[in-house]
């Protein structure tokens, strides 16, 4: 006896078991990330007028909005990996996955060199509360992308055998993990403009 | 069959590193039972110290120094790690991991939790979480002491508390990954039939705690994540400009808010405690609509109840905040909801009350364990009220009385209902009853030390004794006609203890001498026992069961037996 509705919708809910997980975790996350944000706001409230603002204008703008273009760009690509499995075009997959996981990389990349200019201009997570929250809320949101990456690269080379076994089931997996990594991207959505411009 | 069903699996497959949901559910009962009591040890400790101040504790004192006398630090210590473990380690996990794992899937009728690797992950992140938590009392600076509710600025400042951060980190992840497998479990693998106003009122009560752990958690993970961040890089999120420790400034940047922790905080922490009595309510309706031979009295308003407690514990949190000065705005809006959320648990309290209404009841083990949990819960839940009232409060807070309150709640409440779910599901685990002589010997001292630990706990209250005092009081005038107490309390404590120890005999003794029995002692009508006992590994059932009818009919007229399982079909 096997685990009823790990692959195909159960009728009466219109869910396989892991796309209601995943909806789940997410709305966990949600939670987490909202405890932080309300911190946000808290301790923006509590600084004295317009620190938050001027503490903020350390950041560079620029490098950042190039980072909100990039994880955009991932989001589409990894909805064009998903599709392409719909479509049974394991190749154009395999392209996809391969420039998603590309623009997380760069992501990174850049979120390095804006953490170590930071630390060379001598600033920290203890220099102030904005600060604290900045390299809080943005190391938080990385880890979560350093996650992702783990599983798309998973994904996209040493689990695809799967495709060949159970391409339902293979194409079932990239969706979930598609559906999180967009939480990523939105997350970043936030963080953006509550960090950089406000 | 399929590959899911090995019969021959190595030892450590089986019982280790285990995917099975029953053998989860037992890791993390004996695993729990075993933190119970480690926390109830650290209290009969402390209660020494308590009862007879500065003098050398008896057996173990000799682990706290020459003279064997409990120093503050320590009684500071074993008093958060006994909130800590009880809470966290004891019995969230022994109410969700243990009986959620054990008995919701075979209630539904499923083969197992629908992530059986998420499950293992789940206990396995638990119990790493444990042991960190429990190595914290061997390091230099020793276990945390700023109690079970972590309050900075003296949680930031205080040592010990990183091991608790990171062990914290661990037991939320480890209850966040079980709360989306019930869930999931709960909504996906219903057996064909059964619709959710056909779930055992334990199912509900198991799916809005899940709900609970899943949503409410995650604050007090952020919340530990900027604790630790101040602990160790030197941030000040709970940290205000111009903290003095001991003569000098704080040399950090400030800017921060304690409050800001009390809120996050609280945000978990109030609907944690449902998170401890809402599976104790669904063992003990369990239990009652077996040994009344009734259906359950209002079971749909049980189930609203239910469901609308879990979304209103969600907005009450501040009311543990009502003297921090937050404002008579604030305090209003909390007091209302607080007030508002009673009645649910009044609903849910009066139902089973009206359950035993003309019952003839059965009185074994599990039926008076449940039904001590009546009036226990009942006194725990009516001293709240005035907690709730922020008038009220001003007085009573941090005092013994909101101690006695919350642990009429979760010892004689949640403890004597777990202990029902335990001797009440025992024969289906085992294919064996527990014996009930040494169950009733089990069960009247415990009634009877339970009331002796913490009523009096009201009296000192009240006279204003606070809690957390080293000395229990000694030093305080207004304390002094009270005191007395003390040693009674500490007394009954200790025999508290010893009439653990039937139970503990008899888990172990009805193994193997207990009275044999089938799939249904009980003459009952949930999906659970229509499996063999034990249920078969990995796939619980011969065959996937079909519901055809509501989780209660007992006694129907006109039937020829007093219960009918939920599997017979209706007939024409
Ligand atoms: C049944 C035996 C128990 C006894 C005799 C007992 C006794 C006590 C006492 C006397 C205190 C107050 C210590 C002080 O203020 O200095 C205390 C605190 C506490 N207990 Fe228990 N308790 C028991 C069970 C439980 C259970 C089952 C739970 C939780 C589910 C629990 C949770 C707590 C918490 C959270 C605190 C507050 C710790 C702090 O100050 O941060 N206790 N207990
Ligand atoms: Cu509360």
């Amino acid at each position: 006896m096997d685990i009823p509705y790990t692959v195909e919708e159960r009728s009466d809910t219109g869910l396989f078991n892991a796309k209601l997980g995943i909806w789940l975790f997410l709305a966990s996350e949600v939670m987490l990330f909202g405890g932080l944000f309300s911190a946000y706001i808290f301790l923006r409230f509590g600084a004295p007028d317009g620190a938050f603002h001027e503490w903020g204008q350390e950041l560079n703008i620029p490098l950042a909005t190039l980072n909100t273009l990039i994880l955009i760009s991932s989001s589409v690509t990894m909805v064009m990996s998903w599709a392409s499995l719909k479509l049974q075009d394991i190749k154009k997959y395999k392209l996809y996955m391969g420039l998603t996981l590309l623009c997380a990389l760069g992501f990174l990349v850049i979120k390095y060199l804006e953490y170590t200019a930071k630390f060379d201009h001598h600033i920290f997570p203890s220099t102030n509360t904005f600060f604290a929250i900045y390299f809080t809320l943005t190391g938080l949101h990385g880890l979560h992308i350093i996650g992702g990456m783990i599983v798309l690269f998973y994904l996209w080379i040493p689990g695809r055998k799967m495709w060949l076994s159970n391409s339902e089931q293979f194409t079932n997996r990239v969706e979930i993990v598609g559906l999180y990594w967009h939480f990523v991207d939105l997350v970043w959505i936030f963080l953006f403009p509550i960090l950089y411009l406000l | 069959m399929s590959s899911y069903t090995h019969h021959d699996e190595p030892f450590y497959r089986k019982y280790i590193w285990s995917t099975d949901h029953k053998i989860i559910g037992l890791q993390y009962g004996f695993t729990a039972l075993f933190f119970l009591l480690v926390g109830f040890t650290l209290m009969m400790i402390m209660r020494w110290q308590l009862a007879y101040p500065e003098s050398p504790v008896p057996l173990v004192g000799s682990i706290f120094g020459e003279d064997g006398i409990l120093l503050p630090e320590i009684y500071n210590s074993l008093g958060a790690m006994h909130g800590t473990i009880m809470i966290f380690l004891g019995i969230v996990p022994l109410a969700v991991g243990a009986f959620g794992n054990y008995i919701v899937p075979l209630q539904i009728g499923a083969p197992d939790m629908a992530f059986p690797k998420l499950n293992a992950a789940s206990y396995w992140s638990y119990l790493v979480g444990g042991i960190v938590m429990m190595s914290s009392f061997f390091t230099a600076e020793g276990a945390a002491r700023s109690g079970w509710t972590s309050y900075p600025p003296l949680a930031v400042i205080e040592v010990g508390q990183t091991l608790w951060l990171i062990g914290m980190i661990f037991l939320i992840t480890s209850s966040l990954l079980g709360s989306i497998n019930f869930i999931t479990t709960i909504v996906q693998l219903r057996a064909p039939g059964l619709s959710w106003m056909r779930l055992p009122f334990f199912v509900w009560a198991q799916l809005v705690t899940a709900f609970l752990l899943l949503l409410a958690f995650p604050p007090l993970e952020s919340a530990a994540v900027l604790q630790l961040m101040d602990r160790v890089a030197g941030t000040s999120f709970f940290l205000p400009s111009g903290l003095v420790v001991s003569g000098e400034i704080l040399d950090v940047s400030g800017g921060g808010s304690p409050l800001l922790w009390q809120h996050l905080f609280w945000f978990l922490a109030h609907p944690e405690v449902y998170v401890l009595i809402l599976p104790a309510m669904g063992i003990v309706s369990e239990v009652i609509a077996n040994n009344t031979r009734k259906p359950l009295w209002g079971y749909k308003s049980l189930v609203f109840a239910v469901v609308f407690l879990g979304f209103m514990s969600f907005i009450v949190w501040a009311h543990h905040m009502f003297i921090t000065g937050m404002g008579t705005a604030m305090s209003d809006f909390f007091q209302t909801t607080t007030m508002i959320i009673s009645i649910p648990s009044i609903i849910i309290l009066s139902a089973f009350f009206i359950s035993l209404w003309g019952a003839s009841i059965r009185f074994n083990t599990p039926m008076l364990f449940a039904l001590a949990f009546l009036p226990m819960f009942g006194i725990g839940g009516l001293t709240g009220l005035p907690l709730g009232l922020a008038a009220a409060d001003i007085y009573l807070h941090d005092t013994y009385y909101v101690i006695g309150h919350f642990h009429y709640v979760v010892a004689p409440g949640t403890i004597f209902g777990l202990f029902a779910g335990i001797y009440y599901w025992y024969p289906k685990i085992t294919g064996r009853k527990m014996s009930e002589t040494m169950g009733k010997l089990h069960f009247w001292p415990s009634l009877i030390f339970m009331n002796g630990v913490f009523m009096p706990m009201f009296i000192q209250g009240l006279a204003g004794v606070s809690r957390r005092l080293w000395d229990g009081g000694l030093e305080y005038a207004h304390a002094s006609g009270v005191l007395h107490w003390n040693e009674f309390m500490s007394i009954s404590a200790w025999l508290l203890g010893l009439a653990q120890i039937p139970f503990i005999f008899n888990i172990f003794y009805s193994l193997k001498f207990g009275e044999k029995v089938g799939k249904n002692p009980w003459d009952s009508t949930t999906l659970e026992w229509t499996a063999p006992s034990p249920p078969l590994p990995h796939v619980n059932f011969e065959k996937i069961p079909e519901v055809h009818r509501e989780a209660y009919e007992y006694s129907v007229p006109g039937r020829k037996r007093d219960f009918t399982p939920q599997t017979v079909p209706k007939k024409g």
